[in-house]
């Protein structure tokens, strides 16, 4: 049984500033981590990030990536488990770990919850054909490994993952046909839908794929219109030629470690699904767990750094290793300032109803 | 390609699949799942579970935050007996 001050699932963006800040302030850090690398979905982001205040702006998700992992690396107080993961969390407090062909079993004094996201799925007819991705898979073929997942595509979900993966195709040099948004109007930031529009990609909204077409593979797809009632319009129906179809229609917090732990949950739409409730610190109801980044409610990159910050200091607190109020308050105020604004206002609907 | 659609990809559940048995008297993911296997493969649900609620939701008409959702408990991800038997691993 391994012993430590604070055990974190995820080395995403918001577990490794978390480790940073905890081991800074004196705490012992495991962090276990799925993938064989650390950095979680960053290392996938080509993009620059944007944004006044925080330091992070203008860099590149893979970027930022190195960056902490280079420092959390350094950290002698920090070990870090790669290609170890999360199993199961115990009501003696152990959490345990498949990790090379045997089990990690860590007893923490404190816990974090860092696992980030799932992406979602959509139904419809031959959705198995090989060619329908997730836009997660898109980004790690392209980005990580360098491989085209094909020549044109379908993109589904105009929100900022959809907007931003197709705008990466077109980068790669891959064709995208068309993007098609259920709701009304674009979810994601208006200056990469324009961008998009202005390189003659249409976004239709109020539309919805209907079938992939192909015997072996994704030969082609079916989309039509839909009413108010997101209900397929009869006689909408149109053919696209494209052999892959990308859906990128939302994430859901990976909240099942803290299901098992017992931590009060609630469901939040504006978060994406059930998240747990917490107060201002980042703290469950079950005393010494803590949340960051999307498992506490679907954001992007920066809000999971600052999260992972904050949930890292107050861990350290709650164990006594000494911690400077103002530091707490100043993240805190970094976090209202990012949510601020027309776009940070379903986050801050969704915070209200889970914030105790 | 028989004009399937999945629903519970590790299980290769079809949505006809599930919706019958859902008419058949399943009310929860729990009762599918003991019936027809769904979200008991590779993933536990992760991929399939949304999914599925909204067809028992679409059924039976009970809301989403009234709708049971299926237990969870450990392991998260699956694990073979004999890893899960040697204890601990290699702690270096």
């Amino acid at each position: 049984m391994l012993e430590t001050d604070l055990a974190i699932v995820g080395a995403g963006p918001a577990g490794l500033a978390a480790a940073l800040e905890a081991a800074n302030r004196g705490s012992n850090v495991i962090i276990l981590e799925r993938d064989e690398w650390l950095g979680g979905q960053l290392i996938k982001q080509t993009h620059q990030f944007f944004g006044s205040k925080n330091e992070f702006a203008g860099m590149r998700g893979v970027d930022i990536a190195s960056h902490f992992t280079e420092l959390v690396e350094q950290e002698k107080k920090i070990k870090v488990f790669k290609g170890a993961t999360a199993l199961g969390y115990y009501e003696d407090g152990v959490l345990t770990a498949a990790y090379k062909r045997g089990m990690l079993k860590i007893k923490p004094r404190t816990l974090l919850i860092a696992a980030g996201a799932l992406e979602k799925m959509i139904p419809f007819i031959n959705n198995d054909l090989p060619g329908v991705y997730g836009a997660g898979a898109v980004q790690t073929l392209m980005n990580v490994y360098g491989i085209a997942p094909g020549e044109r595509v379908l993109m589904v979900g105009a929100g900022n993952i959809g907007l931003i993966v197709s705008y990466q195709l077109m980068q790669a040099g891959i064709e995208v046909e068309a993007i098609i948004e259920a709701a009304p109007q674009v979810g994601g930031y208006w200056v990469h839908a324009s961008k998009i529009r202005r390189m003659g990609v249409p976004i239709k909204t109020r539309h919805t794929i209907l079938k992939a077409r192909g015997t072996r593979e994704v030969e082609g797809a079916q989309i039509c219109e839909i009413d108010e009632n997101w209900d397929p319009l009869p006689g909408t129906e149109k053919e696209v030629s494209v052999d892959t179809i990308c859906l990128a229609v939302g994430l859901s917090p990976m909240v099942e470690l803290l299901w098992q732990a017992g931590c009060q949950m609630q469901l939040s739409p504006h978060l994406g699904g059930y998240v747990p409730v917490r107060n201002g610190n980042l703290e469950t109801t079950v005393e010494g767990v803590f949340i960051a980044g999307d498992v506490a409610g679907i954001e992007e990159a920066t809000s999971a750094i600052l999260e992972g910050q904050l949930a890292g200091l107050a861990a350290a607190q709650k164990i006594g290793f000494e911690v400077e109020e103002e530091k707490i308050q100043s993240i805190k105020a970094n976090l209202k300032t990012l949510r601020a604004g027309p776009v940070g206002e379903h986050i801050r609907q969704g915070l209200a109803g889970v914030e105790r | 390609m028989k004009d399937d659609i999945i629903l519970c990809f590790c299980e290769d559940l079809t949505r006809e699949e599930i919706r019958t048995a859902i008419k058949n008297g399943a009310r929860t993911f729990d009762e599918l799942k003991r019936l027809i296997r769904c979200g008991m493969g590779a993933c536990q649900g992760k991929t399939c579970e949304d999914m599925i609620q909204r067809e028992i939701m679409d059924i039976t008409g009970q809301k989403r935050d009234e709708l049971p959702l299926p237990r969870r408990r450990p392991p998260s991800v699956g694990i073979s007996i004999d890893d899960a038997g040697r204890g601990d691993a290699d702690e270096e």
